[in-house]
């Protein structure tokens, strides 16, 4: 395992964005459970966020067991702000619609593969377990996500134009999940960190192949909204935190 | 490895707390034990302690904490004092490690068990066609023409299917 001095705050900030990103899409995921379509799919989402929780929860021991003092998974996920979460925007965009969610889903999860097969490569030995163990496990995510985006965008009327409609609305986000900051670019350089702006191309192979296959435009022009992994959040972050740490922070200690 | 320092008796030892692992049943499928499944990595006493390594299956399987229950209590009552259970995420569990008893006893219980695990994980890969999907034979009549009718079932490791020569249903339990 790395020396953590080596690095200073930047390796435990690039783990936060890791296991944030994670963590919130999980606990956005678990608002479907009881209410998906089909029982099959109330199970399919509650298990791809049970893996991006597990997910999470390695990022977070590793990125606090980095910091000074050290803290635990709970003290990051419970204990934390809004402006200390490091996740990306995308994830924080609201479940919306099914189309949404699946929208939402898919942009991640193809992103997520690539990451993490990246990730997979770390000098960080425990990176790259992580990394390894999460890209098995995001692969079935991403098969998953993208048979929906073609069942949705070449389904009736209304689920192309729901699907549409929130592919215009995500891909405000994705600018953010390929933007490279000083401190992805200083995990790069340590042989730590993945380099996601080099990977953009092979993103977008995959993503426009899975729309020409559900009939859906990928959107001309979006806005690139950025902010996210350096903690300036919208309040659907706010909404978010609220129900996920409600318990733990009201009542200290509570065991069930 | 053969460490000459351990007293032989230690190695029996070991023996016997694998027998008694290998007792303990998965909590989601308790048709095969965890050795079975395999996740137990490592059996060792380091000093007095005794040492389970245990490689989880998935990130988020809610069978986890049962599992390290399960251990404890069983070795508890056997006798070993002081207990450590690892956990060791590298290399990542496939379902390669499934023993060939484990799949039988799968079978057994009506799941047909994982087919070969392949790379394809490691490129991102398109499937428009959900019939391209793998088509493990019934756990019932042993025909493979079987075909996926959801990929998530009763647990996460598992998919539905449907088989066209018995018309039963059955789980999959899926490579990984």
């Amino acid at each position: 395992m790395n020396a953590p001095e080596r690095t200073g705050t930047s390796l435990p900030n690039y783990l936060l964005r890791l296991g944030d990103s994670a963590l919130i899409i999980a606990q956005q995921l678990c608002g479907w459970c009881g209410h998906a379509p089909t029982i099959e799919e109330d199970v399919a989402l509650s298990n791809i966020a049970l893996d991006l929780l597990g997910q999470s929860r390695l990022w977070l021991e590793y990125a606090g067991a980095n910091m000074a003092p050290a803290q635990d998974e709970d003290d990051l996920a419970y204990r934390r702000d809004a402006h200390q979460f490091r996740n990306v925007l995308l994830v924080e965009q609201p479940n919306g619609n099914f189309a949404d969610t699946q929208v939402r889903q898919f942009l991640f999860d193809s992103w997520h593969c690539l990451l993490l097969t990246e990730l997979s490569r770390s000098t960080d030995t425990q990176i790259a377990a992580i990394a390894t163990k999460a890209r098995k496990e995001a692969a079935y995510h991403l098969q998953h996500s993208s048979q929906w985006i073609v069942r949705l965008g070449d389904g009736s009327a209304r689920s192309h134009r729901y699907a549409q409609r929130a592919l215009e609305l995500c891909a405000d986000y994705v600018g953010e999940l390929f933007e490279m900051d000083a401190i992805d670019l200083e995990m790069v350089n340590a042989g730590i960190g993945a380099d996601m702006a080099a990977l953009q191309p092979q993103w977008q192979a995959y993503v426009e192949q899975v729309l020409a296959a559900a009939n859906l435009v990928y959107p001309a022009n979006p806005i690139n909204r950025r902010g996210g992994k350096l903690g300036q959040h919208s309040e659907l972050l706010v909404e978010v935190l609220m129900q996920m740490q409600h318990l733990a922070r009201s009542y200290p200690g509570a065991q069930w | 490895m053969v460490n000459l320092f351990q007293p032989v008796e230690d190695q029996q030892a070991t023996a016997s707390i694998w027998a008694l692992l290998t007792e303990i049943p998965d909590p989601e499928m308790p048709y095969i034990s965890i050795v079975d499944l395999g996740i137990v990595r490592e059996v060792r006493w380091q000093l007095e302690a005794l040492n389970v390594v245990l490689t989880p299956t998935y990130s988020g399987c809610p069978a986890r904490r049962e599992i390290e229950r399960s251990i404890r209590d069983a070795l508890g009552q056997a006798g070993v004092e002081a207990l450590y259970i690892e956990t060791r995420l590298h290399p990542a569990w496939t379902t390669e490690w499934i023993s060939a008893q484990g799949r039988e006893k799968m079978r057994g219980a009506g799941v047909a068990p994982p087919l070969a695990a392949t790379q394809e994980w490691q490129t991102l890969t398109f499937w428009p066609n959900p019939r391209a999907a793998a088509q493990p034979p019934c756990p019932h009549c042993g025909h493979t023409n079987t075909r996926m009718q959801n990929e998530s079932s009763g647990s996460r490791c598992k998919a539905l299917y449907h088989c066209d020569s018995c018309r039963n249903p059955f789980e999959y339990f899926k490579s990984f």
